[in-house]
């Protein structure tokens, strides 16, 4: 759906993306994962057309939309900030787009309702932005965007705004609605945890480069970077002496044989969470510390303070490279 | 609640000194009559609005009307261009732009008023310029004509309208022209449906600016326009302070300040949205 030729973007004289290439299928759902000033948005906005790329290209459907400029390309933004016409209703905000494509007038009612009953807007239709809230904004936002049944609906950061409640309850409302619009989502987020609860593949970007890309599930499980290691999920890099493995804290297990454990360290702080708790162990030989994640069967009374040994099995160890 | 309307008072008495009392002074002596001296006679009289109703008078105050709005109307073609050129421009220009408009306020204005005397009188800059380029034959009559004090206003209030849209440009969310144009929008649809209905209480606030202090202002009309093109405002003055007839000069005062109250509230009314009711109604 979306071919990403090696773009890069330079801004004065600075390389903001290094030269990227992707393929984002159509109907999939893709995540821009990375910290703040990884490039990530800069990348959407060149999908977008608000930003030029430097160098490559930029192909939607088949066609190239390098130099097009956002009004004629045929996908839509969700802002970060939602950036509603404050002078327009929800309605008008939502036929915005419809009218720009001089679209007839029963036409576009029927988008607009079916938008509207998508987003569960239908009570607030004759609201001012003003009067709703910031999850209501946010629906407002992708009512707007949808209606106009673009091929691909870019997010940057649709739910950086709200609370974690509202946030969790979007998710899945975002989920469920790219399910059965069935259309390409390309998602930016700096959320870890929202990234692999949501997408089909995730991009980590950092400092304007891709660490990885992979399935949720590949990203966890084999992390290829350091910094893909560390940045999804917690992590316990060891270096060996052919490099670095990564354990994940639920592989590792303590022992109070500490002959028989192939580290040994004290226990830092114990973590109680409900259906896990974590150790913090510091280790003897090494100036680090691992984290422990022991699910609810394990009723073993740690105390902070305690010597103790960890073991893991070596199939659980994560070759990453530098 | 207590607390904050006792620090109203201030206020309000500031308003009622400077505000209240003035007019209703003014009211009161448009109901009077003078004698021949000019002094004001106390006792209801109706000679004052009475006087009004002459063709002489009606024919100023239809001309003052057509003059205020049409200084109004050219003000706001001139200056949104301007304003929007600045507001968009790169910081280091935005504040030259803003200096540059404010400079003429460093002036007195009586002078800069006085600098358009030579330029367009006959032996003046235009006119000599003009025939030396061989355009003209005879100089043009330029200096008191209507066009002349047209001038004038529309060059003392051309900031007034410049700064309020200035502002309201500045402080539009610029990502909403992303949005419209992600939706769909070009450029001048961006601008017509966005930009133009979020700068409207800055087109407001300056049309309302330059209507008003045009209507009042006598010192145009007297340097630029001469005798012939009288404004209200030039017989308001010359009735308290030449004529001494202050119960007229008050009669005319009430009457014009009642019709650009009636005309500011119907150019609200044509401006406000539906947004605006709905703003207004949930503050």
């Amino acid at each position: 759906m979306i071919d990403l030729v090696q773009i890069e973007k330079h801004f004065e004289g600075q390389v903001v993306v290094h030269p990227l290439s992707l393929n984002i299928e159509e109907g999939e759902f893709l995540t821009l994962l990375g910290p703040s000033g990884c490039g990530k948005t800069t990348i959407l906005r060149m999908i977008a057309g608000f930003e030029t790329p430097t160098h490559g290209d930029v192909v939607l459907a088949g066609q190239k939309v390098t130099n097009l400029p956002p009004n004629q390309r045929d996908l839509n933004l969700v802002f970060q900030h939602y950036a509603l016409f404050p002078h327009m209703t929800v309605e008008e905000n939502i036929a915005f787009g419809l009218k720009m494509k001089k679209m007839p007038k029963p036409e576009q009612k029927k988008r607009i309702e079916e938008a509207v009953a998508m987003t569960q807007l239908t009570a607030l239709t004759s609201r001012y932005p003003h009067q709703l809230s910031g999850g209501q904004q946010q629906r407002v936002a992708i009512a707007r965007a949808i209606a106009n049944k673009p091929k691909v609906l870019l997010l940057d950061e649709p739910l950086g705004a709200l609370d974690l409640q509202l946030r969790k309850n979007l998710q899945s409302e975002l989920k469920h609605l790219q399910r059965s619009l069935g259309i390409t989502f390309v998602y930016v987020t700096h959320d870890q945890e929202e990234a692999m609860m949501l997408s089909d593949r995730i991009v980590i970007l950092n400092n304007g480069k891709v660490e990885q890309v992979g399935t949720p599930r590949e990203i966890y499980a084999t992390p290829k970077t350091l910094f893909a290691a560390t940045f999804v999920g917690e992590n316990n890099i060891f270096s060996s002496a052919q490099g670095l493995f990564a354990v994940r804290p639920e592989k590792l297990r303590p022992v109070r044989e500490l002959e028989q454990a192939r580290v040994t360290g004290v226990i830092q702080d114990v973590l109680y969470l409900g259906n896990v708790h974590k150790l913090t162990v510091h280790l003897d030989h090494e100036p680090m510390a691992v984290t422990i994640a022991l699910d609810f069967t394990d009723e073993r009374p740690w105390q902070i303070g305690e010597k103790i040994g960890v073991n893991w099995s070596p199939k659980d160890e994560v070759v990453i490279g530098a | 609640m207590r607390k904050s309307k006792f620090l109203m008072i201030p206020v309000l008495l500031w308003m009622a000194l400077f505000l209240l009392i003035p007019m209703i002074i003014v009211v009161v002596i448009s109901f009077m009559n003078r004698d021949t001296l000019g002094n004001v006679v106390f006792g209801f009289s109706l000679t004052g609005y009475k006087t009004f109703f002459d063709s002489l008078y009606l024919g100023i105050y239809w001309d003052t009307l057509v003059l205020s709005v049409v200084t109004t109307v050219i003000c706001l073609l001139v200056s949104y261009p301007l304003a929007y050129y600045i507001a968009n421009a790169a910081p280091k220009i935005q504040t030259w732009g803003l200096v540059l408009i404010t400079i003429p306020f460093w002036i007195n204005f009586l002078i800069r008023t006085y600098a358009w005397v030579l330029l367009l009188r006959t032996q003046g800059i235009v006119n000599s310029l003009l025939l030396h380029f061989g355009w003209i034959q005879d100089p043009v009559q330029m200096l008191y004509t209507k066009g002349a004090v047209l001038l004038g206003m529309v060059y003392n209030f051309i900031p007034f309208m410049v700064l309020p849209i200035y502002v309201a440009l500045e402080q539009m969310d610029k990502r909403l022209l992303d949005a419209a144009s992600d939706l769909g929008a070009t450029r001048w649809k961006a601008f017509r449906h966005i930009t133009l209905p979020q700068s409207k209480s800055g087109i407001m606030t300056g049309c309302v600016l330059v209507y008003v202090s045009t209507t009042g202002m006598f010192v145009v009309t007297d340097i630029l326009g001469g005798a012939k093109s009288m404004m209200i405002s030039n017989i308001i003055q010359s009735q308290y302070l030449g004529a001494r007839n202050w119960p007229f000069g008050s009669a005319l005062s009430v009457i014009f300040v009642i019709t650009s109250l009636i005309l500011i509230l119907l150019f609200n009314r044509a401006m406000q949205s539906k947004a605006d009711r709905v703003k207004e109604g949930s503050a």
